[in-house]
């Protein structure tokens, strides 16, 4: 039995040896593969670096949609009732996206600090609003900004 | 009154559930056969009622009967039938009602064919699955009842269903994955089965494997089903996106891939019994997980969770009791002597015992980038999510390793094998699977990629390697073929689907062309070698439906290949708005286009593709299917279990 | 291999769900409530659906009332328009906002199933919605006699959740 005890000792080491190596690993590269939500608030409060991939998100502002003339640019505003973030996207938004609807928007702060997007979700429910952006809103009001003037849009009260 | 009886059939089959657990137990306990007995007329009974139960909600769905509240949140009369009849699983009530409806067709199939097995083994397997039926019926009827009704003053007419679900794959996909999920119940009861009575012997492993082959079909099928749905229906033209249900679907699927290698290793050679009743109850465990943490979306979220904390409790007490159940059995009862039976470094059991080590580390991969933005969140750290990206590179590597394994694993013999035998056998195979991968990107477009050389290189080693086996099993003559047994033959065809799927994945991930352009009518996009001409604009009506149209003449090398209509769909009742792609497709490339918004001047913005072996994704799998299937019907399964099975040198895996 | 090896599962397993759980209570303490709960209902200037009058926040009656935010692009709004009106006949007020919505389909509906509203504030831009912290529609919240806001329920209204926001409408009395 003794040599198989050995071998089997062995194995279970190297096991050992092999699936925490495997887990450490995955677990590394996954802190460094991780979009964080941020909403505007903290986007116009300066917490985001510029140039590292986020997820920002809130309703989009109304009239802030801009199309480029040439091919198939956008640029429109998001909020979350207390500050607003512009964000760039060259593509086809979802069949969701309009003003009012609550969005979420893959991407990168650039020096200006306007979001390139690389991915706009808009869920496919008229009711729905991704849970971040309803968060987002939330939090807005809990800081007790609830008003819009912050947000640069053309409500008039 | 259908509804009510609906609901009352509901509830006697939990009463026959509860009858199913306790009576054949007993009967087990005091070895009494009359009361062991019972179990099989107790299974077909739940099924029945099951059925019916069923059959009544889908009656009240195909009859627009909206004092039915769950009828009026997911249908509407404008409805076409078929989609009528989908909207019955449209939504969580009803999903939970075919999930446990299906629990019941298995138990029936236990009962009908386990004609072979001893009496107290039949009783404690459906004396497990009556339990788990007793828990899912308590759980639907307690608190997602489909058949609640709207009274006193029922609406006039229905919400409708989500557009998005109405589509033939969407009525096809739900069903055949649940039938897979629900599947792995019968397997985890063979395991607490034979925890219980102290039997892990190769009978039990002969006898779990058929039941396992047989879910893990239905799971293959149904996540091919699945990923061929998003692709047409979503418009992105993307197949797979690593989203929580993708993946709750996938790491079942991977587990039972690992169950069913090491269950024939349990049969043949008596080895990795513990390991082998560890993956039973893990593979059950994550088809809950799947089914309720994703599909129902209770546990999605926090806010789901708050605003129904009852339905997520009960479902977090069920999934408690069970895998914690199984553990504690597992603890209590699991053989620790160890197995008999020695083996080399290089053998059969060695390439097994990887094959299922890599499956399992994918599988806890998915698991662990599935889960932590959910527990971050659960915990208020923040709202995080886990890109693509890292799936894709931890999914890359492992799936290269697990071909390779897989090449040389089926070649190799029990016990002990020599590496340089098998370097003499594969060694041909190995260098022209290089050669040829290698050669092909500068074929495909003259450019060097390492991806695709990895890719392709895997592929085609999978397939030489498991030819050369088949011409040496058969010593060369193709008359020989059939008498190597239908397991053997199932492996190899499964296998060679792996290969199909890995050079359809590594094709389309790398030699796709896309473009979203801003096009009027009569202007042109060019991709590739194709030429997309923007023929006319215009409308179509459709049943509970009306739709924008833009008509294409795709052109190649100045030749009219195909004329595409994609659509833009507003539907009626809901007014969602919902994009048709249109496709040609083919064995080797797919012409996909899909339409955006519309833009000034009669313009649309367009998303174009061209996809290569696109195809070839979901025809590996259609090819792991028939493989499984056929594993299935090898007459070892259907033999008297007093034949002794011979040892043969048969390969099955 | 020895039985305690065996265990390991199960304690992984345990410890998990040990973890779990403990951040789900803490998760249900402070997730909710609504911020705006306490809050005096937000001011606003809009039109009544039906009579077009110009409303404010002091047009809110002086008693305990349900506000439900809904549309008629709301299919779940549909769904728990039946109870609305089943609280109505039972002498509960409630006040519409009809959010982000078209006047005349509005109008259109109330005809068609009922109305259970006092009044309905019309808002079509979702101004008010957007005050309210509301992010879809059907959204209801509980005011009291001064026009404080009390609760939130967001989704439909049924008789299952009606039994668990009863005691609090109640209490609001």
């Amino acid at each position: 039995m003794h040599p198989q005890r050995k071998k089997r000792l062995t194995l279970i080491l190297f096991l050992l040896v092999g699936v925490s190596t495997g887990v450490g690993l995955m677990a590394y590269s996954l802190t460094q593969n991780i979009n964080l939500f941020q909403t505007p608030t903290q986007i116009a409060a300066g917490e985001v670096p510029v140039g590292r991939t986020i997820r920002a998100g809130g309703l989009v502002v109304d009239g802030s949609v801009v199309r480029d003339t040439e091919g198939l640019g956008v640029t429109f505003k998001v909020t979350d009732g207390a500050a607003s973030v512009p964000i760039y996207y060259d593509g086809i938004l979802p069949d969701l996206f309009r003003e009012g609807q609550g969005i979420v928007a893959l991407g990168q702060l650039n020096e200006k600090g306007v979001l390139q997007a690389s991915e706009v979700l808009a869920k496919h429910d008229e009711n729905y609003m991704p849970p971040e952006v309803q968060e987002a809103l939330e939090k807005a009001h809990q800081d007790g900004k609830g008003n819009l003037k912050a947000a640069g849009n053309d409500y008039e009260y | 009154m259908v509804p009510e009886f609906g609901q009352m059939a509901l509830i006697v089959a939990l009463v026959l559930a509860g009858l199913q657990t306790v009576i054949p137990l007993v009967g087990v306990q005091a070895r009494r056969e009359w009361l062991m007995a019972y179990a099989r007329p107790l299974a077909t009974g739940q099924a029945v009622f099951l059925m019916a139960s069923l059959l009544a909600l889908t009656y009240a769905f195909v009859v627009d009967d909206f004092s039915v509240a769950y009828v009026a949140a997911n249908s509407n009369s404008q409805l076409p039938t078929p989609y009528k009849v989908s909207a019955v699983w449209g939504a969580h009530e009803g999903s939970l009602l075919l999930w446990v409806t299906m629990l019941g067709w298995w138990g029936l199939a236990v009962a009908w064919f386990s004609r072979s097995l001893p009496l107290d083994m039949v009783a404690r397997v459906l004396s497990i699955m009556g339990m788990v039926s007793v828990g899912f019926i308590l759980f639907t009827v307690q608190t997602s009842n489909p058949f609640e009704r709207h009274l006193p003053t029922a609406p006039m007419d229905g919400a409708d269903l989500n557009p998005l679900l109405q589509d033939f794959g969407l009525i096809v996909h739900p069903p055949t994955l649940y039938m897979g999920y629900v599947g792995l119940s019968v397997v985890f009861a063979f395991a607490l089965a034979a925890l219980m009575g102290g039997r892990l012997d190769a009978a039990w492993a002969r006898w779990s494997r058929p039941w396992t082959t047989a879910a893990w079909i239905f799971l293959t099928m149904g996540i091919a089903l699945g990923s061929w749905w998003a692709y047409y229906e979503l418009g992105w033209g993307g197949w797979w996106f690593w989203d929580p249900v993708e993946n709750a679907s996938l790491m079942p699927w991977l587990v039972a891939t690992a169950l069913m290698h090491s269950l024939a290793v349990t049969e043949k050679r008596g080895l990795f019994k513990s390991w082998t009743v560890l993956l039973a109850i893990f593979a059950f465990s994550l088809s809950l997980l799947g089914t309720f943490l994703v599909r129902s979306g209770v546990l999605t979220s926090v806010h789901a969770f708050a605003s129904d904390p009852e339905r997520g409790v009960f479902i977090l007490a069920l999934l408690g009791i069970c895998v914690c159940g199984s553990l504690l059995l597992y603890a209590i009862k699991a053989p620790t002597v160890a197995s008999v039976g020695r083996y080399e470094w290089v053998s059969r059991e060695s390439f097994l015992l990887m094959n299922n080590l890599v499956l399992l580390v994918s599988a806890f991969a998915i698991l662990l980038g599935t889960l932590y933005p959910l527990v971050i969140d659960f915990m208020g750290l923040g709202k995080l999510s886990v890109g693509a990206a890292w799936f894709n590179t931890m999914f890359v590597p492992l799936s290269v390793l697990l071909a390779l394994i897989i090449g040389m694993g089926s070649m190799s013999r029990w016990k002990s094998d020599g590496l340089s035998r098998l370097g003499n056998e594969l060694r041909w195979a190995f260098l022209a699977a290089l050669v040829l991968a290698v050669a092909a990107p500068f074929i495909a477009n003259g450019e060097w990629n390492w991806q695709v050389v990895m890719g392709l290189g895997v592929a085609f080693w999978l397939v030489a390697a498991t030819l050369v086996d088949l011409w040496k099993k058969s010593r060369g003559r193709l008359k020989r073929i059939p008498t190597l047994g239908m397991s053997y033959m199932g492996m190899i065809i499964a296998h060679l689907g792996v290969a199909v799927s890995i050079i359809g994945v590594t094709m389309v991930s790398n030699y796709s062309l896309e473009t979203s352009v801003k096009i009027a009518p009569g202007e042109s996009a060019v991709l590739g070698n194709y030429r997309f001409e923007f023929a006319e604009f215009g409308h179509i009506e459709g049943p509970n439906f009306t739709s924008d149209a833009t008509r294409f003449n795709v052109w190649r090398d100045e030749k009219l290949m195909e004329v595409l209509t994609a659509e833009k769909r507003r539907y009626n009742v809901s007014g969602q708005v919902m994009t048709e792609a249109a496709i040609d497709v083919s064995l080797l490339r797919d012409v996909y286009i899909s339409m955006g918004e519309p833009l000034a001047d009669g313009a649309w913005g367009m998303r174009l593709q061209v996809k290569p072996y696109m195809r070839w994704v979901w025809l590996g799998a259609i090819f792991m299917c028939i493989g499984g299937g056929l594993a299935v019907m090898d007459k070892r399964y259907r033999a008297r279990q007093t034949r002794k099975v011979a040892l043969s040198n048969e390969a099955v895996a | 291999m020895t039985r305690w090896l065996l265990f390991i599962p199960l304690a992984v397993t345990l410890a998990m769900g040990v973890l779990f759980w403990i951040g789900l209570g803490k998760e249900d303490k402070d997730a909710l409530p609504s911020p705006l709960v306490g809050q005096p209902f937000p001011s606003f200037e809009a039109k009544a659906l039906l009579s077009g009058e110009a409303i404010s926040a002091a047009s809110l009656p002086a008693k305990p009332m349900l506000v439900n935010v809904w549309a008629t692009w709301c299919p779940t709004c549909k769904a728990e328009h039946a109870f609305l009106n089943q609280l109505a006949k039972q002498g509960i007020t409630i006040v519409g906002i009809n959010y982000k919505d078209d006047d005349a389909k509005a109008r259109e509906w109330l005809k068609a199933y009922g109305d259970p509203y006092d009044f309905n504030i019309s808002d079509p831009d979702g101004k008010l919605g957007l005050e309210l912290g509301v992010y879809g529609a059907p959204e209801t919240f509980l005011v009291d006699s001064q026009g404080t806001i009390r609760g939130k329920h967001i989704g439909d209204l049924n008789t299952r959740v009606w039994q668990k926001l009863q005691p609090q409408f109640e209490a609001m009395k």
